[in-house]
């Protein structure tokens, strides 16, 4: 599961946009698998993002986020050579972690 | 007897502590109201203004509600946070963003819509509050 993190960032007039997709079940609780078993409720809870280690974003979630979350967000004062890092945790206690060099 | 028990019980809470302090990062209650003011009254948000100062963009019509992309931007200065409600999805609170060294008050997501509805947005700007909504269309519900 920590594998499945695709980022991208693009540098526009020292704006980085970040783009990331995360692969993920986001399980709601309240579906019936084929069997008519309910699914258990998977989903991440908490996504943080930093800028050279200093907190740049937070995101809580609920079950309301799509699966395979998807989230581009844009932060100022981003220069060259910088890292970018986001990290998620999930209801069942996985989490996963990813960063990128600003190209 | 009851000495023991309270060593063992302040040493129990020294351990729990860091736990707790990770698990209060969610907002626990907020994703459990099963109302938008539910989940507004357990985040404080009070007299909300309603702004166009908050872009909402979505699609009029969505075909699949399990997948509804939307954007959101605020221009209020000094915005600190936002967050994204679906009123009639089971649970109400779909996501709460927090912008600090930085980063923009603009997020592209992708969510889930349990029938058409407004989609509103919240924004906290030091103590005040300002919102703004959108009504989409969606076809085929996607919460399940």
């Amino acid at each position: 599961m920590a594998a499945g993190i695709k980022m991208r960032v693009r540098l526009q007039s020292g704006v980085a946009e970040v783009r990331v997709l995360i692969s993920h079940p986001m399980e709601t609780g309240r579906r019936e698998d084929e069997s008519g078993k309910m699914v258990p409720a998977h989903f991440i809870q908490l996504l943080t993002a930093t800028l050279n280690q200093v907190p740049v974003l937070e995101a809580q979630w609920g079950t309301g986020v799509a699966r395979d979350p998807y989230l581009i967000f844009f932060v100022a004062g981003a220069r060259l050579g910088d890292s970018i890092a986001i990290e998620w945790h999930d209801n069942k206690g996985e989490s996963g972690r990813q960063s990128i060099q600003v190209a | 007897m009851t000495g023991r028990r309270s060593i063992l019980q302040v040493l129990l809470a020294g351990l729990l502590l860091p736990l707790k302090a990770i698990a209060a990062s969610w907002n626990t209650p907020a994703f459990e109201a099963r109302t938008i003011d539910g989940a507004k009254q357990v985040l404080n948000m009070r007299a909300e203004e309603n702004t166009a100062q908050i872009e909402i963009v979505a699609p009029d019509f969505a075909e699949n509600g399990a997948v509804v992309q939307v954007e959101v931007m605020s221009r209020i200065a000094g915005t600190e946070a936002m967050a994204i409600f679906a009123e009639k999805n089971p649970v109400p609170l779909v996501a709460n963003f927090t912008f600090s060294h930085g980063a923009q008050p603009y997020v592209i997501t992708r969510i889930k819509m349990a029938e058409s509805q407004s989609l509103q947005v919240v924004v906290k700007v030091g103590e005040r509050y300002y919102q703004a909504s959108r009504y989409v269309t969606v076809s085929e519900g996607g919460c399940g």
